[in-house]
């Protein structure tokens, strides 16, 4: 790491997470003086995203080289009252929250008191999607049954393809002037929302080169005031670049970064996306500018390595956008999610892994940051050595990177009818999510509380907690007079929440494709400008809404507890059963003390207890795998928490599996933490028996303490453990390397850690932003080799 | 059918023999060596082990039988569940203890099932067993891990209860054919940690050299004391694990310098 890295790295980490209202302010001022109201609302949306690039303040930090930040700072933070206001105790909450909290200025109070919350009150995105949503599903959301992702946040999880490698903005403009030209001179009346979205992206467009522009001269006044030449000629070329991207394509290896991060920006300043943004396969991306440079002797390694130091700070230095109630417990993080992805095949279906997959391999070991996430794809086809250096880089125990099935992601997105190359062009985006990346618009809606819904089957729909009929009435348990009648009665109610959620997004997408369009992500997503249509309302060539199942260890194993004490051996009755669940196991320790220590449970490679996951899986993806969704593709299923599973454990009473009310459910597919007492084989063999390829997705965590990286060997065996899950069709892997005497410790004393990074769930974070229920659930997840 | 007497079987055992293997752990040994964490594998019956349990805060004694009969389609069930795991890592099934040895007829039958599922096979022994027993069993296994404790009889005697004479004996039989074989050496402060144990060991072994694999050398832990009290044993002679004489990493360096592959752990 040179000196430069160091500086910069240390000023990303050190730097305070603040809420700033420079954004809010320019799109209020934008809304309320210079709205051309005549014009559609994708020429409007245009045009803000122009008059916010025109007028915000430029940030270009000392030394360097990669430029451009989305607030006035490194981690000052926007907000975006267009999609959803923070109230003045919200911003008070966010700055004295203990975890994931946001500084906010008094300057910041006053101009939310003044200007920002007297212009959008009511008038949100967030206000309308809540007007529009049935009391059925108001209900059940504020029940906990599921979640939302688009009350605060807009659509996104989207990945950047190759096309905005070889493009630039003026490309982009030419493509949409050609298309206007032919639908003007179609004379169409049918074209107008076309015409008037295309012009919306060309504003869009342009709007980006300006912003670059700004950068270019701000750079060269820099360069005139700079007395050491070495910099001087660093901010002329840096100013350089800026003139040519991201209008051009990029055609060295330092414009390539630039290219990017303009485009970056520009997506997370539009709106505020889910998963910021992410420029995908970056070693398949990179390569050839990196060679090209090498070749003309432009480059050297050295040099290579430092642009990729400083491309990554940039990601560290944008938290996710502040989020508050549901949003905020579903994702309790800063990180927004930008997961690099390496390796995997190429469009022909070769090896991808290369040099540049290597290079950047060293990048995330060095640079240990939050920020981007990544993870590597893994075919059959890779070679070992790839899976070995990734290891070295797990057992450092900082979480990253994420193991993914290359083979399995081509397979789920062929099943959804995707070519074959865009197939295998595509990866993970987000937590675990599969996509074509740069052609499709894969929304994930919100989560899905398959263990909360099995605990209003077993009150006939009724919920204890809110004290209200949810569900339908599936009959009293105690009638029921075998496992098939109970788990009838669950599908119904499974087949039930999923149709008012779908219903909800249907509506919701709707409101998103007319009034919050996205033009600029629209320029970037194929075949967005071939149709004429926005990103937001189905114009990209694939569209995916996807739920995200959570508690499937809970469920299964709640189930199973049913099955086994209730029908098989009769060692309670149901009625006895729903008492002790109702009294939250008080005076039933010993029957709880059956129910989690000597009763069936799923992860341990025991079909018993196993079928109850396939079963459950199968009723989920049933009810919601090819239900059509507002923008003409499909809903899908994927299996998935973030950190939805404490949330959702909140709201969900004593359950048959022995959980007390208000504990975390189990985690993505991973067993309930600390039943999987038989061996990492045996987790993943249970794993393997949901069919990972009907879903878009799959999260499986596997915790393992060092001992378990000691040489070759164990590298070679973790190999195999790894190739093994993915011959099964296993989805992703992802390893904790960490005692958890260690995290004990971390916990006693969290000033020691403070650069603790352990993976939650799909993602990383700093151990001591986790809040102390989820730290006490990573310490107790089962430790493997320390048994 | 034969039934075989097991205490333990776990999956996804990585040091026990080349990749990803499944351990069956046999009951009931003819050592009783002062360092054992087995203690358990010493009886050949089952028998009942009292332990804490803590759940829920509260610690509880509760009561467990050690060792249970199984069919060797009983265990082959278990071992296949694993069969990609081996394929892949080039894995399979390890037979431990205790001797697994002791129970020969049962490990036949195993070791037999296993040739017909196309599974590797480990047998990791003591190596004492009556001779034309062991030479006819081993020759079913792909691979042997043989224990070598001592060189020096008397010590042999001593702190594992038996002579390694039939032990010496029946590593010579394997020395035209048969398995390959990696030696175990565990390496216990007090009892053999000392250069010269080494130098002897290593000539006890040398003539076996062709077959040799690897040498691994085992460095003690205290894993397993608190089982004696489980099982109601006075321990038969435990070994004070402050002392520590020669270093691990000259006897690596001395089965090196000889050729041998030697591994720490195994």
């Amino acid at each position: 790491m040179t000196e430069r890295v160091n500086a910069l790295r240390k000023q990303s980490l050190e730097a305070e997470n603040i809420l700033h209202h420079e954004r809010a302010m320019l799109v209020t001022s934008f809304y309320r003086e210079a709205l051309p109201t005549v014009e559609a609302i994708p020429v409007q949306r245009a045009l803000a995203f122009q008059y916010i690039l025109e007028n915000k303040h430029l940030y270009i930090g000392d030394n360097e080289l990669i430029v451009g930040e989305r607030g006035p700072a490194p981690k000052a933070t926007p907000t975006y009252p267009e999609v959803s206001l923070h109230s003045l105790k919200d911003l008070e909450a966010l700055n004295d929250r203990p975890k994931v909290s946001f500084k906010v200025s008094e300057e910041t109070k006053r101009a939310y008191a003044d200007v920002i919350i007297p212009f959008w009150k009511g008038r949100t995105n967030r206000d309308k999607l809540m007007s529009l949503m049935s009391p059925a599903w108001l209900n059940a959301y504020k029940a906990g049954v599921f979640t939302e992702f688009q009350e605060q946040r807009a659509p996104g999880h989207t990945v950047l393809g190759k096309k905005m490698w070889g493009k630039g903005m003026l490309d982009l403009m030419d493509e949409c002037d050609k298309k206007l030209e032919r639908l003007l001179s179609a004379k169409d009346a049918g074209n107008t929302e076309k015409v008037n979205e295309l012009r919306a992206m060309n504003i869009a467009a342009k709007a980006l080169i300006l912003f670059a522009e700004r950068h270019a001269d701000a750079l060269e006044k820099m360069a005139s005031g700079e007395t050491g030449a070495g910099r001087k000629k660093e901010l002329l070329q840096m100013a350089n670049i800026c003139r040519r991207v991201p209008a051009n394509a990029p055609s060295t290896f330092h414009e390539a970064l630039q290219h990017y991060w303009f485009i970056h920006l520009g997506v997370i300043t539009e709106l505020n996306p889910w998963d910021s943004f992410n420029p995908g396969r970056l070693d398949q991306h990179l390569l050839p500018f990196y060679q090209a440079d090498l070749e003309a002797g432009r480059i050297n390694k050295e040099q290579a390595r430092e642009l990729l130091h400083c491309f990554w700070i940039k990601f560290n230095n944008h938290p996710a956008p502040p989020k508050m109630g549901v949003t905020a417990q579903e994702s309790n993080t800063y990180t927004d999610f930008a997961l690099i992805n390496l390796g995997g095949v190429k469009e022909d279906g070769s090896d991808a892994v290369n040099e540049m997959t290597y290079i950047l391999l060293e990048v995330i070991r060095e640079m240990r940051l939050l920020q981007p996430s990544s993870m590597v794809q893994v075919s059959k086809k890779n070679p070992d050595r790839f899976i070995h250096r990734t290891l070295d880089i797990i057992r450092t125990g900082f979480g990253q990177p994420s193991v993914f099935n290359t083979d399995a992601i081509i397979q789920e997105l062929l099943r959804q009818g995707k070519s074959i190359e865009d197939a295998r062009n595509g990866g993970a985006s987000g937590c675990v999510e599969s996509g074509a990346f740069g052609v499709e618009a894969y929304f994930l809606t919100g989560y899905f509380n398959l263990t909360k819904i099995l605990e209003l089957c077993l009150h006939n729909g009724y919920d204890t907690r809110t004290k209200q009929q949810l569900g339908p009435e599936t009959g009293n348990p105690e009638s029921f007079k075998n496992f098939d009648d109970l788990m009838t009665a669950y599908r119904t109610q499974v087949r039930y929440f999923a149709d008012i959620k779908m219903e909800g997004n249907k509506i919701i997408e709707q409101l998103y494709a007319t009034q919050l369009p996205a033009p600029f992500l629209s320029l970037l997503i194929e075949d967005c400008i071939a149709n004429g249509t926005d990103y937001n309302a189905g114009g990209a060539r694939y569209n995916t809404s996807y739920i995200q199942g959570v508690g499937l260890g809970s469920v299964t194993d709640s189930l199973t507890a049913l099955n086994y004490h209730v029908f098989d051996n009769k060692t309670i009755s149901m009625n006895g059963m729903l008492q002790a669940m109702q009294n939250n196991f008080a005076n039933f320790e010993e029957f709880r003390e059956e129910l989690v220590l000597r009763t069936p449970k799923y992860g341990n490679d025991d079909d018993y207890a196993d079928q109850q996951a396939v079963d459950t899986f199968n009723m989920f993806f049933e009810s919601v795998d090819g239900v059509p969704c507002f923008r003409g593709g499909m809903f899908r299923i994927n299996m998935l928490p973030t950190t939805c599973h404490i949330y959702f454990g909140s709201v969900t009473g004593a359950m048959p599996d022995g959980r007390k009310a208000g504990i975390p459910l189990s985690e993505g597919i991973s067993p309930v933490q600390g039943t999987d007492t038989n061996s990492p084989t045996a987790v993943l063999k249970s794993a393997a028996k949901i069919d990972h390829i009907k879903t878009g997705g799959t999260l499986l965590n596997q915790k393992f303490t060092p001992s378990f990286f000691d040489d070759e060997e164990s590298y070679d065996k973790l190999t195999s453990l790894i190739r093994s899950y993915f011959r099964l069709d296993g989805h992703h892997i992802q390893f904790n390397v960490i005692s958890a005497d260690t995290l004990r410790d971390a916990q006693k004393h969290p000033e020691k850690y403070r650069d603790l990074i352990v993976r939650v769930a799909g993602y990383s974070d700093y151990f001591n932003d986790l809040g102390e229920d989820l730290q006490n659930e990573i310490i107790l997840r089962t430790e493997h080799g320390e048994q | 059918m034969e039934k075989g007497l097991i205490f333990d079987i776990r999956r996804y055992s990585v040091h026990d023999g080349p990749g990803i293997r499944t351990t069956v752990f046999f009951k009931g040994c003819p050592l009783k060596c002062s360092w054992c964490h087995n203690p358990e594998s010493w009886l050949d019956e089952p028998q009942v082990m009292e332990r804490d349990r803590v759940f829920n805060g509260h610690s509880k004694r509760v009561k467990e039988t050690v060792g249970r009969w199984y069919s060797a389609e009983e265990i082959i069930d278990i071992v296949m569940k694993d069969r990609v795991f081996y394929e892949e890592s080039g894995g399979g099934l390890t037979v431990s203890g205790g001797e697994p040895l002791q129970q020969g007829m049962f490990l036949k039958e195993l070791l037999s099932l296993c040739q017909q599922y196309g599974i590797h096979t480990a047998i990791d022994t003591s190596g004492y067993v009556p001779e034309d027993q062991f030479s006819e069993i081993t020759g079913l296994a792909k691979l042997v891990l043989y224990d070598i404790k001592s060189a020096n009889n008397t010590k042999h005697q001593e702190y594992t209860g038996v002579s390694n004479d039939l032990i010496i004996k029946n590593l010579y039989s394997l020395k035209e054919n048969g398995p390959k074989l990696i030696i175990r050496i565990p390496v216990i402060p007090g009892f053999n940690d000392q250069l010269a144990e080494m130098r002897a060991i290593l000539d006890v072994i040398r003539p076996v050299k062709e077959r040799i694999q690897r040498v691994d050398l085992l460095p003690y832990h205290r894993l397993g004391i608190n089982k004696y009290e489980s099982l109601g044993i006075k321990p038969f002679r435990l070994v004070d694990q402050n002392i520590r004489r020669d270093d691990i990493t000259s006897f690596m360096k001395l089965y090196a310098d000889n050729g041998f592959p030697v591994k720490k752990g195994g």
